[in-house]
């Protein structure tokens, strides 16, 4: 269920939730969380936000790492 | 933003080319940048038979869903590396994308042809990732060539050739950074040419290219790659990238003309056959081999077979007793 008057961000792959309030653009949801644009894919209903966009209170956001290794 | 290209919203920004775009302008420009690499760097034709090495993550299934597309000729390769739960995904992925497409795969269980990654790390006392990308090597090679393919095609992209770049060149690897090319050209009769064509483009360009295309991945990481190596030095260049767009870029673009013709490989022995399994050896076997009775030895020698007794390799020969 969505809970207004707060951002719900879920980090993959490591199944984390995190809560953030307010408009933010995607680039201080990013800082806030300590992650560089070029690792991570953000997601909204099936869109990839760039780092211009804002998250809104209520938005459902998935934050998806790019990054592999052990090759 | 706006895309660079038809000036719809942008769901891609790409600070490296000062380019942003939409979700069609984006696939377009991908696959344009993967013929582009496959032509220029003579990878290889419609009329070859390609070998596409897939793992079930973004990369590889995202280079075989370009080559699909393009119209090359292709088959995959998966390596079931016996490593729980990670395997067990990785595997319905790949097996679910092959019949989306109708693609012909192949499917290698190490544990009915070699031994799972699991008990290969720990007979050997190695890292698991030594094991790995020996007993990968192997299979990868030998179905190449047993399947008549002119050529294998693997997923490593920017930041792959970027972070073994530079391991390599903090370690000062002559050798590996004088074969440190996107085309390998068989050295031997029993290989066949190896290619990378995502080499150009980076992990959030192939992640992108994945989600937009539907791809479904495995987006967990291999348990045995958290501390690897290669994860910090990514690290290290993705924070470059962000104060220096396009570094990682030009760092493997400018070695690649620059500096790796410099580098050249010692002159040795041309490999000889292996006497266990035929394949190229530097020795009377080779590493796969000898890596394969290090742990048939070690197993014998074991007395701890409790130890060994993991739920998914319980069943392997390996780790069931003898009287040895």
């Amino acid at each position: 269920m969505v809970r207004f008057g707060i951002v719900r961000i879920i980090l993959l792959p490591q199944n984390k939730i995190v809560t953030l309030s307010g408009d933010l653009r995607v680039s201080v949801v990013l800082k806030q969380l300590s992650l560089l644009p070029s690792t991570v894919m953000v997601i909204r209903n099936g869109q990839l936000l760039t780092e211009d966009e804002l998250v809104h209170d209520g938005d459902e956001i998935e934050i998806r790492s790019v990054i592999s290794g052990g090759l | 933003m706006k895309c660079t290209r038809c000036r719809a919203r942008a769901e891609i920004n790409l600070p490296s080319h000062h380019s942003a775009f939409c979700r069609t302008c984006f696939l377009s420009y991908f696959c344009r940048q993967v013929e582009r690499t496959i032509t220029k760097e003579q990878m290889f034709t419609r009329d070859e038979r390609v070998l596409v090495a897939v793992s079930g993550g973004k990369d590889s299934l995202a280079l075989w869903d370009v080559l699909i597309a393009q119209g090359y000729q292709t088959e995959g390769l998966y390596l079931d590396l016996g490593i729980g739960e990670y395997s067990s995904l990785s595997r319905k992925k790949v097996e679910h994308f092959a019949r989306l497409h109708e693609v012909p795969l192949r499917i290698v269980a190490l544990a009915e042809e070699a031994v799972p990654i699991p008990l290969a790390a720990q007979f050997t006392r190695r890292a698991p990732c030594a094991a790995c990308g020996k007993i990968k090597r192997h299979f990868f090679d030998r179905y190449a060539k047993e399947g008549g393919f002119a050529v294998l095609a693997t997923g490593h992209n920017l930041d792959d050739e970027a972070a073994r770049l530079l391991g390599n060149v903090l370690h000062w690897q002559i050798e590996h950074l004088a074969r440190e090319k996107p085309v390998l050209h068989p050295t031997h009769p029993q290989f066949v040419r190896k290619v990378r064509p995502l080499y150009r483009l980076s992990e959030f360009e192939t992640a992108a290219y994945a989600f937009l295309r539907g791809i479904d991945y495995v987006i967990d990481e291999c348990p045995n790659s958290r501390s690897a190596s290669q994860l910090f030095y990514k690290d290290i260049l993705n924070r470059i990238e962000a104060h220096m767009p396009g570094t990682k870029l030009t760092f493997v673009q400018e070695f690649l003309h620059s500096a790796q013709p410099l580098f050249v490989a010692p002159d040795g022995s041309p490999p000889q056959a292996c006497e266990s399994c035929g394949m190229p050896a530097f020795a009377a076997i080779c590493s796969f081999c000898r890596l394969m009775r290090e742990v048939e030895r070690k197993a014998m020698r074991s007395k701890n077979w409790g130890a060994v007794k993991t739920e998914e390799n319980a069943d392997h020969p390996l780790s069931q007793p003898t009287d040895s």
